[in-house]
């Protein structure tokens, strides 16, 4: 069976190396070539001219980040403590969101954010000061926390109901209070959670590029924008587009590598996706 | 009073995710002329009436299920097939496989989006050939939804005893026809997990398809260039209506998958 089964793998090897492996070999070669081809380091070198549209980037992503974490761990932490019927139900209504196409949500925003958008007519019916609130980075990152919570509030819903009732309860009878169980054995034990959860929100946050052009407006140029500007934008240059990607890559690649020395490795991907 | 200040709390963080889609969905029945998507002039289904008309949305609509069905079988058949090879690899072939399996998933989807879109604009510039469209837009979508069958399959493959494989043949059981018969029954699951979650990823997909598909229009993309452009009530139909769709899947699925539960704990009982 062993030789045989291993054949059938041998479509999947060839697919992958072509576009997989194949592509990422063209962002780097891009990345370190000019125009005509030949070698330059002009375009790494020059994506430190950007280094404001980086600081944004992962400044924005991480406060999306750590408010997603706020915002959706009280929720995950009251839903895993439901009986089990209204936990699926909660579950589902978490996921419902994600199943309307991520534009579509970015888009509600936008009528609801808008100068003359819904938000400010009501300010404005209860006589109440308009807030100018599209186009500011405020705006971004309430898209991007709309759009990644749920991503945040799975996988730590899926730790927090695998926790062992029993070792809650012995904490209690050698007296822990509530708060210390919760924060001694609750919180260390949904540290996977925490760092899927984390990652999964952060990394799509910081790379993005419909949120911040629909509620960001010009001012609040992403690390994807940037991107985007090289290959389908105004600014067409694949080289400098690519080195930028690749800079995006390490520094995701560091990220992650940082998340996971929290994480003890027992349980890795013990969130993962819930889908 | 604990249990209501956790009530009221997830009552409000519920309220955050739903109140954007449900001013969509009313808004999308609001008879206007001047196309405001904010101030209500009473009931109308016109942007209804216009979305079915609009030949460019039931193309781009057309083009998005024709990617996904096929991506989704192609990455299913091919993904399985991996999954069985993969998993009798050896240690060091293996992790090498599932390393590069997973950079897709890991790599920010811009990333991916861009890689291929070198890929394919480097090869139209050598070999020559038609320029990006539906057929890098399939080869891209298989590319994403390979990594996600592969995980979804791989486990059941290990779950699954290896002697029931061979016991099979021990009985005379030819190898393709034990596959057939012993292996692919019990990895099922697995295989429809992957390909219902190919084919949702793949009909949602808008940044790797934005940047693979040249003038091909899908649904997100289309969407796109309609946030990007003319503003019109059209949008919020077309939300309505495809977040109907996917209410009406869920509800069946859940139906289902609760009564074959009932199913199984009757049969226990049994």
């Amino acid at each position: 069976m062993k030789s045989d089964s291993k054949l059938l793998s041998a479509p999947y090897t060839v697919w992958m190396t072509v576009f997989i492996v194949l592509p990422m070999l063209l962002v780097g070669y891009f990345a370190f070539t000019d125009r005509s081809g030949s070698f330059t380091m002009e375009n790494i070198l020059s994506v430190g001219q950007y280094s404001n549209v980086f600081l944004r980037s992962i400044w924005l992503g991480a406060v999306a980040t750590v408010v997603s974490l706020g915002l959706g761990y009280p929720l995950a932490y009251i839903v895993s403590k439901m009986n089990a019927r209204r936990q699926n139900v909660m579950v589902m209504l978490v996921m419902l969101p994600m199943w309307m196409n991520f534009l579509l949500r970015t888009y509600a925003w936008m009528t609801l954010l808008e100068d003359n958008g819904l938000i400010n007519s009501m300010l404005a019916a209860v006589g109440l000061p308009r807030v100018h609130m599209i186009n500011t980075a405020g705006a971004v990152v309430l898209g991007m926390v709309y759009n990644y919570i749920p991503y945040m509030i799975l996988p730590l819903y899926s730790v927090l109901t695998k926790i062992d009732r029993s070792v809650i309860e012995a904490a209690q009878d050698l007296g822990a209070s509530s708060r210390e169980v919760f924060l001694k054995v609750v919180v260390p034990l949904s540290m996977p959670g925490v760092i899927s959860g984390v990652t999964m929100v952060f990394v799509p946050a910081v790379s993005t590029f419909i949120i911040s052009k629909m509620l960001g407006g010009g001012g609040n140029l992403l690390i994807g924008d940037l991107i985007d500007m090289q290959f389908l934008g105004s600014a067409y240059n694949p080289n400098l587009g690519s080195a930028v990607s690749l800079v995006l890559m390490v520094i995701i690649l560091i990220c992650m590598g940082i998340m996971n020395q929290f994480d003890d490795g027992e349980a890795a991907g013990g969130g993962g996706m819930l889908i | 009073m604990k249990k209501a200040g956790a009530n009221i709390y997830t009552f409000l963080i519920f309220l955050f995710l739903y109140a954007p889609i449900l001013v969509l969905i009313v808004f999308s029945f609001n008879d206007t002329d001047t196309g405001s998507r904010t101030v209500w002039s009473g009931f109308s289904l016109r942007w209804y009436r216009k979305l079915f008309e609009d030949r460019l949305i039931l193309e781009a609509l057309r083009n998005t299920l024709i990617i996904a069905v096929v991506s989704a079988a192609a990455s299913t058949v091919l993904g399985t097939m991996a999954a069985i090879g993969i998993n009798s690899m050896r240690r060091l072939p293996k992790r090498i496989v599932m390393n590069i399996t997973n950079l897709p998933m890991v790599n920010p989807e811009i990333v991916t989006g861009v890689s291929l879109m070198l890929l394919f604009v480097s090869a139209v510039k050598l070999f020559g050939g038609r320029s990006l469209g539906m057929g890098s837009l399939f080869a891209a979508h298989i590319t994403f939804c390979l990594p996600y069958v592969i995980l979804s399959v791989l486990p059941k493959l290990r779950q699954m005893d290896p002697n029931l494989y061979e016991a099979a043949q021990d009985l005379g059981c030819p190898p393709v026809r034990a596959f057939f018969k012993v292996v692919l029954p019990e990895i099922m699951p697995g295989i429809v997990t992957g390909l219902i979650m190919a084919f949702t990823l793949s009909i949602d997909d808008f940044v790797i398809s934005y940047f693979t598909s040249g003038t091909t229009q899908t649904l997100p993309i289309y969407i796109y260039s309609m946030t990007r452009k003319r503003i019109s009530p059209e949008i919020n139909a077309l939300s309505t209506v495809l977040f109907a769709v996917v209410m009406a899947l869920l509800v069946i699925i859940n139906v289902r998958s609760f009564r074959e539960r009932d199913g199984r704990l009757k049969k226990e009982e049994v």
